[in-house]
C-alpha cells in the first residue's frame, strides 16, 4: 500500500525582519492541531530506528501515537520516563543528526518533525504546571556540582528516587550554559527555570555562589554525601592564537553571551557594559557562533558576518540555526580563515583573512581546509567574537589530584560515569568537552542510574 | 546574602568592609580574591581578600569608589547585606622559595600585600614593606604594616607625608644594597610596570597581582586573559599573580580601559551628574 506524501508541518515563526530586533523566541511552536497532524505522519515502525538516534532513547513512536490521539498527558508520561527536559530538548537538540536522521518517513517525503512534537508535549506539561510528588527520603545524600543540563537531570532522577540532593552552583543563578550561554530567543529562560523549580519542588536544595574546588572541595563533599556528581561544564574559551587577539573589542563567545544573557546587558537599563559593534565578525560556525551572531544583530549591529574556514556542508551548527541566521540576514563568509586581528589605538579595526579550499579529509572525516596562496584580504570590523569551543576548566581537577583526566584535561569516567575517585561521578561537557545539551542530560541520567544501583535503591 | 559586620573609612575614597562569609574565610589564603554583586542587578566585581579570620568567619576587603558598582556598594551601610559574595578564587601567593622579600604596595594594592605581610611575619620571614600614595590622606594601614614589617617605608607623590617621591625611588636604593631576592608589587598597573622595569635591571624575581576586567572569575568567560611570556593566561584560574617580567603591560593596560566610557556613563546615572 502506497503511503501518501504529506509534507512536514512547520511551526509558526516570528517574521525574520521583526525578530532580528527582539529577544523573543523565534519559533512559536505547534498548535494542538498541528502537533496531532504531525504525529500522524509517524509510520509506527516496529523497530523504531529513531530511538537509536536519541541519546536518551525517548520512546518516540509511543509518544507520537499518544499525540496523534490527542492524549497529551499520556504523551507527557511517555517522554518524561526517559527525558526530564522535553521542552529544552525539543528546542536545542540537533535532531537532524539524531532521531530524525533515522526516520523511515524520509524515504517517502520528509522525516517526522520529532523535535517539534517533543517541544509541544514538553510545553503542554509546563503549562499544566503540576507540582511533582515529593518522594520519601531513603536516608541517602548526594551532592551535585553545577546546575546545567547534566547536573539538573542527575539531581532530578536522584531526588525522585528518594536521595536528598544539594546542588552547588558557582554563579548567582541556576542553569549553567542554558542561562549564560543559549540566548532567550532560542531557549526562553523561563522554560529552564521551571524545570529547575520542579527539581526544587521535589525537595532538592541549591546553594548559589559556591565554587566547588574553591569554596568547598570534593573531599569535603564526600564526607557529607554518599555520592558526588560533577557536571561543571566546559571551561576556558579557546582563542585562535593569532596576533592582535587581545585588542579591545575581541570577545570570546562565552564572555559576550554571558554579559548579554546572564548579566542582562540586553536590557536597555542594564549596568553591565558590553560593546555594541556596528560591524561584527564571528569566528566559527557552531551553535554558539550562530547564537553570538544573532545576539549581536539583536544588540543593534548593522552587519554581522560568520567567518568559517571550511565550507557550508562542514558547518557544525544545527540546520535550523543556520537557516534562521540566514533568514535574519547574517552574512556567511565561508572558506575564510583569519590570520591576524588588526588593531588601532588598542581597538580591533579589521581582520586579515586568507581564502581557503578543501583538501583531503582529516582525522575528523571533514575535508581539511588549506590556505590559498596570495589570497589575503581585509575584513573591516569593529567587534570580533571568537566561537571556537573551549578547553576544560582546571579548577576542580586542581583541587582534587586523584581525579584522573585525559591529556586534553577532561575527566575520565567509566561506562557508569564514575570517575577515578570512588563515589564521584561526572558527566556533560566536563567529560566530553563542549558538546550538546542532550548528551549532557544523557550522561546525568546514566550517572544517576549507577548511583542508585550502588546505593541499592531499586529503579524500574 | 552576606552581612557587612563593620565598615570604616581608611582613606578619602577607600573603605574597609569586614564581611560575614564563614565558608570563604575557612578557605582563604593570601593572594586570593572574591567576586561580589552589591545588589540583585549588580555587576560581578572582583576584590582581593585583604584579611580573613576562619575563627570569626569573616573576610575583609578594601573598596575604592571608582565607578558605578563600587559606589552602589558604598551605599550599603554597616549591618547591611551584600547580595552575592563568592570565593575564595584564584591561586594563593607562593613565595616559599624566597627569604629576603620586599612587598611594594600602591593605592588599593595595599589590600593584597597586607595579608602576605602578616603571613611572612608569622613564619619568621618578615618582609620590608614599601607603600606609596599620591598624598597623605590616601595612606592606609600604617600601624598594621608597622606591626608586620621588618622595616616600613612610606612615600607620597606630593611629599605631604614622610618621604616625597615614588615607591621605585626607595626600591632602587634598597636593591642597590642587595637586600632582596624577591619583590612582590601590587597596585595600579603603571606602578607595577615601573617596579618590574626597575627590578629587571637587577634581575630580581618580581611577582605582581593582576586586576583585569573579569566576569565570572571561575575560568569560563576569558575576559581576564593576559599575555604572559607570549602565552594567553587567565587571571582568574591561572593567577591572579604572575611573573611581572613576563607580562605584556601595554596590552594589559589597554584591556583594562575597555569599559571606561560606559562606566563613566552609568556612574553619572547614579550621581545625577552630566557627563
Amino acid at each position: 500500500m502506497a503511503i501518501e506524501k504529506t509534507p512536514r508541518n512547520l511551526m509558526n515563526e516570528q517574521d525574520p525582519q521583526v525578530r532580528a530586533h527582539n529577544f523573543s523566541e523565534v519559533a512559536l511552536g505547534y498548535t494542538p492541531e498541528q502537533a496531532m497532524a504531525e504525529a500522524k505522519r509517524c509510520l509506527q515502525c516496529k523497530n523504531a530506528p529513531c530511538r537509536k538516534g536519541c541519546p536518551v532513547s525517548v520512546r518516540i513512536p509511543e509518544m507520537m501515537q499518544a499525540v496523534a490521539e490527542g492524549d497529551f498527558d499520556k504523551a507527557g508520561e511517555i517522554v518524561k520516563s526517559t527525558n526530564s527536559l522535553p521542552s529544552v530538548c525539543g528546542r536545542v537538540c540537533p535532531q537532524e543528526e539524531q532521531c530524525e536522521k533515522f526516520c523511515i518517513r524520509s524515504r517517502i517525503d520528509e522525516p517526522v518533525a520529532i523535535g517539534a512534537v517533543e517541544r509541544f508535549v514538553g510545553d503542554y506539561l509546563l503549562a499544566k504546571n503540576q507540582k511533582p510528588q515529593k518522594v520519601e527520603s531513603k536516608g541517602y545524600r548526594a551532592a551535585v556540582v553545577g546546575s546545567g543540563p547534566a547536573s539538573i537531570t542527575c539531581a532530578a532522577e536522584l531526588q525522585k528516587a528518594g536521595v536528598q540532593v544539594t546542588v552547588y552552583e558557582a554563579f548567582h543563578k541556576a542553569g549553567g550554559v542554558l542561562t549564560y550561554g543559549i540566548p532567550e530567543f532560542r531557549l526562553p529562560k523561563s522554560l529552564f527555570k521551571s524545570e529547575i523549580d520542579t527539581v526544587l519542588d521535589l525537595g532538592a536544595e541549591i546553594e548559589f555562589n559556591t565554587v566547588v574546588g574553591k569554596t568547598i572541595t570534593i573531599d569535603e563533599l564526600l564526607e557529607e554525601n554518599d555520592a558526588v556528581f560533577i557536571g561543571s561544564g566546559a571551561g576556558l574559551p579557546s582563542f585562535m592564537g593569532i596576533p592582535g587577539e587581545n585588542n579591545n573589542g575581541v570577545y570570546s563567545a562565552n564572555e559576550y553571551l554571558t554579559r548579554v544573557n546572564l548579566m542582562g546587558a540586553y536590557k536597555s537599563d542594564s549596568i553591565t557594559p558590553v560593546q555594541k559593534g556596528k560591524n561584527v565578525a564571528v569566528i566559527g560556525a557552531g551553535n554558539v557562533a550562530m547564537d553570538a551572531a544573532r545576539t549581536a544583530l539583536r544588540m543593534g549591529a548593522e552587519k554581522v558576518s560568520i567567518i568559517y574556514r571550511r565550507g557550508r556542508e562542514e558547518m557544525p551548527a544545527r540546520k535550523d540555526e543556520i537557516h534562521h541566521a540566514e533568514q535574519e540576514g547574517i552574512n556567511f563568509m565561508l572558506l575564510t580563515n583569519p590570520v591576524e586581528m588588526i588593531g588601532e589605538n588598542g581597538w580591533v579595526k579589521g581582520l586579515k583573512c586568507v581564502k581557503m579550499e578543501l583538501g583531503e579529509p582529516d582525522a575528523s572525516g571533514r575535508r581539511r581546509p588549506v590556505a590559498i596562496k596570495d589570497s589575503e584580504f581585509i575584513v573591516e570590523t569593529d567587534m570580533v567574537i571568537v566561537a571556537l569551543g573551549t578547553t576544560p576548566n582546571p579548577l576542580i581537577k586542581d583541587s582534587c589530584k586523584e581525579l584522573a583526566t585525559n591529556p586534553k584535561g577532561t575527566l575520565i569516567v567509566d561506562e557508569g560515569m564514575m570517575t577515578s575517585v570512588d563515589n564521584v561521578y561526572a558527566g556533560g561537557d566536563a567529560v566530553t568537552g563542549a558538546a550538546t545539551v542532550i548528551l549532557a542530560m544523557g550522561a546525568g541520567r546514566k550517572a544517576s542510574e549507577t548511583i542508585l544501583a550502588k546505593l541499592g535503591i531499586k529503579q524500574d | 546574602m552576606n552581612k557587612i559586620i563593620t565598615k570604616r573609612r581608611l582613606a578619602c575614597n577607600v573603605c574597609e568592609y569586614v564581611v560575614d562569609a564563614p565558608r570563604v574565610a575557612k578557605k582563604a589564603k593570601p593572594g586570593m580574591f572574591i567576586i561580589l554583586r552589591a545588589d540583585e542587578e549588580g555587576e560581578r566585581i572582583p576584590f582581593t581578600i585583604c584579611d580573613y579570620s576562619a575563627e570569626e568567619g569573616t573576610v575583609t576587603i578594601l573598596v575604592q569608589e571608582v565607578g558605578y558598582s563600587t559606589a552602589k556598594l558604598a551605599q550599603i551601610p554597616e549591618g547591611g547585606y551584600i547580595h552575592d559574595f563568592v570565593g575564595p578564587l584564584g591561586k594563593p601567593t607562593d613565595l616559599s622559595e624566597f627569604s629576603r622579600i620586599c612587598l611594594v604596595g600602591g593605592g588599593i594594592g595595599t589590600a593584597v600585600i597586607y595579608p602576605q605581610a602578616k603571613y611572612l611575619k608569622s613564619i619568621g620571614k618578615a618582609a620590608d614593606i614599601i607603600v606609596g600614595a599620591r598624598n597623605r590622606s590616601l595612606i592606609m594601614y600604617e600601624d598594621e604594616f608597622k606591626a608586620s614589617a621588618k622595616e616600613l617605608f612610606l612615600t607620597t607623590d606630593d611629599g605631604s607625608y614622610i618621604r616625597k617621591g615614588f615607591v621605585t625611588d626607595v626600591l632602587r636604593e634598597n636593591l642597590d644594597k642587595g637586600l632582596y631576592d624577591c619583590v612582590m608589587a601590587v597596585g595600579p598597573m603603571p606602578m607595577m610596570r615601573a617596579v618590574c622595569n626597575l627590578t629587571k635591571e637587577y634581575g630580581i624575581k618580581t611577582v605582581v597581582s593582576m586586576n583585569p576586567v573579569m566576569v565570572d572569575g571561575t575560568g569560563m568567560c576569558g575576559g581576564c586573559r593576559i599575555k604572559v611570556g607570549g602565552q594567553i593566561k587567565y587571571a582568574c584560574v591561572d593567577g591572579p599573580e604572575f611573573d611581572g617580567h613576563e607580562i605584556d603591560w601595554t596590552e594589559a593596560m589597554n584591556r583594562l580601559g575597555a569599559y571606561k566610557e560606559k562606566e563613566k556613563e552609568t556612574y553619572c546615572r547614579l550621581t545625577g551628574e552630566k557627563e
